[in-house]
């Protein structure tokens, strides 16, 4: 952590680093069915994150011993690309990418209805190619169009935003050098329709009503968030237009 | 790769007496829902580590050893002293735990722990630094489960500050060149913060403070806050297949806070 008077996160205007407001989402795209060999997949741009995420499954579990009688098993990947961040980071899983990828998991257990398919496995894969700041939310956001996309049933689309603490004020959707100076910084997964955390991380320094507050602003911009990914949806799956109704032609004799 | 992970069929039979109880606001063993269990602390119990102490929560055991010596910075804080936690779940402590490298568990445990200490600033590593850029102090935070009756993160935490809160650093001295040699004596490691953890397990629609080993296998998910000595936030993680509703975490976050307080007036008490 750098001392305060190093940094400053906002400009004259009271805009953050990036040109955003407080409340401002990153810009983003998303992208579902990038993949051919994946039965589900889902790419995401957000702010300078790309991260791809394959769904394969439900499937036959290996090893065997793996699976469970009454419901299908989940497993999950979070990693990232050597060449994602600044410093090249070492291609086998570190400490941090095993914590991601369990509250990853356990953040999508919910939603997916995994007693449909008992003995088998549905795996998540998500990819971090470029990395800045906020992969884990970008990630899950990404994996639950995956799933969706690999027609894997689901109570609801997850939806993930962070929220924190810089320069003294609440904001949304952190970039990687707001987290690194800012004072707190919480990743918060919900399920959009129901108003359920999912996913719940916090570090930093927040008194309980600050708390309160970023809580409420991550939920609203998740919300932001889930009204992109039914378009992303909709946009990879097109209605067809109503049929016409066929015109007679009347063929002379 | 995370995996689900299998449930016993004993943990769905024993979630439904569980639950009744629940229903009349009971736990198994007899505490109130917001009722901690009690909690030893004994430090200084290793002659070869700089710090130590563990902690019984109920059954739980949690003994952590503080190993200080010197080393180089990280290039990315030149000028900070090093803390590293890591935690073992070793196979005398429950009948689930395996030999090997750590599994996601006991990295999760780990990982909460030290951003508990780190958030709140337990020690300014900026004072552990000898020559900048070249030596600092390293301090190794190494929990070690004895015995696995629950909430292993609550008592790592304890065992944890106990035991920064006893530690003694060998004294050196360092040349601009970075070499150090060890001078005769110790001096005592500051303490600026006392950070305490509180997990909550949910069962069903039930908030229980301290979930015992019993509670953790059938809960649907938990929720650890660690509150500084001002009674804010400093590292929250959310865990388990279950969900929490925003109305919960809020109440939280005041309930738990008061909770840390308490705990904290005890350790003071006990460690002096």
């Amino acid at each position: 952590m750098s001392k305060k008077n190093e940094v400053s996160f906002f400009d004259g205007k009271g805009l953050r680093n990036d040109g955003r407001r407080l409340d401002e989402l990153r810009p983003i795209e998303l992208e579902v069915g990038v993949l051919d060999n994946a039965s589900g997949s889902a790419l995401i741009r957000q702010g300078g994150n790309r991260i791809l995420v394959g769904v394969f499954g439900p499937r036959e579990i290996h090893p065997k011993h793996l699976a469970l009688p009454n419901r299908a098993t989940l497993r999950c990947r979070y990693h990232m690309a050597p060449f994602s961040v600044e410093d090249r980071k070492h291609p086998a899983p570190s400490r941090r990418e095993t914590e991601i990828s369990k509250v990853i998991r356990e953040a999508l257990e919910p939603v997916v209805f995994t007693e449909y398919y008992p003995r088998t496995t549905i795996d998540v894969y998500i990819e971090v190619l470029e990395a800045n700041g906020g992969t884990r939310c970008s990630g899950i956001t990404a994996a639950s169009l995956a799933l969706a996309d690999a027609g894997v049933p689901m109570r609801d689309l997850v939806v993930a935003c962070a929220s924190g603490k810089v320069g003294g004020k609440i904001v949304l959707d952190l970039n990687d050098f707001e987290d690194k100076y800012g004072e707190a910084d919480m990743p918060v997964a919900i399920l959009p329709h129901l108003d359920r955390v999912l996913l719940l991380q916090m570090d930093g320094n927040l008194t309980p009503k600050e708390f309160h507050e970023a809580l409420d602003l991550a939920i609203e911009g998740s919300k932001r968030i889930y009204e992109m990914q039914k378009k992303a949806l909709r946009d990879s799956y097109p209605i067809p237009d109503e049929p016409q109704e066929e015109e007679v032609v009347e063929v002379e004799k | 790769m995370s995996v689900t992970p299998s449930e016993s069929t004993i943990s769905s039979l024993a979630r439904k007496r569980v639950e009744e109880l629940l229903g009349e606001g009971k736990r198994l063993d007899g505490r109130e829902l917001t009722q901690c269990r009690e909690f030893e602390v004994e430090t200084d119990l290793i002659g070869t580590a700089e710090g130590s102490a563990q902690v019984k929560l109920g059954k739980t055991i949690v003994l952590v050893g503080i190993k200080a010596g010197t080393g180089e910075p990280f290039p990315d804080t030149p000028d900070q002293g090093v803390l590293t936690v890591n935690a073992e779940l070793v196979p005398i402590a429950s009948p689930n735990f395996e030999t090997g490298p750590p599994r996601e568990g006991a990295i999760e445990l780990a990982r909460v722990v030290d951003r508990s200490l780190r958030e709140s600033k337990i020690v300014d590593l900026e004072k552990l630094c000898l020559v900048p850029g070249k030596a600092v102090y390293v301090i190794f935070v190494d929990i070690y489960v004895l015995n696995h009756d629950g909430n292993l993160i609550d008592a790592s935490v304890l065992a944890a500050l106990s035991a920064l809160m006893k530690t003694k650093l060998p004294k050196y001295t360092a040349k601009k060149d970075g070499t150090v040699t060890r001078k005769s004596g110790h001096s005592e490691l500051k303490i600026q913060n006392m950070p305490i953890s509180l997990t909550t397990g949910k069962i069903g629609e039930s908030l229980l403070f301290d979930p015992s080993l019993e509670e953790e296998e059938i809960m649907d998910s938990r929720i650890t806050m660690t509150f500084d000595s001002e009674g804010n936030v400093r590292a929250m993680q959310k865990g388990g297949h279950g969900v929490f509703t925003t109305e919960e975490l809020k109440t939280l976050v005041s309930t738990a806070g008061e909770k840390t307080s308490e705990i904290r007036d005890r350790l003071k008490e006990l460690i002096k």
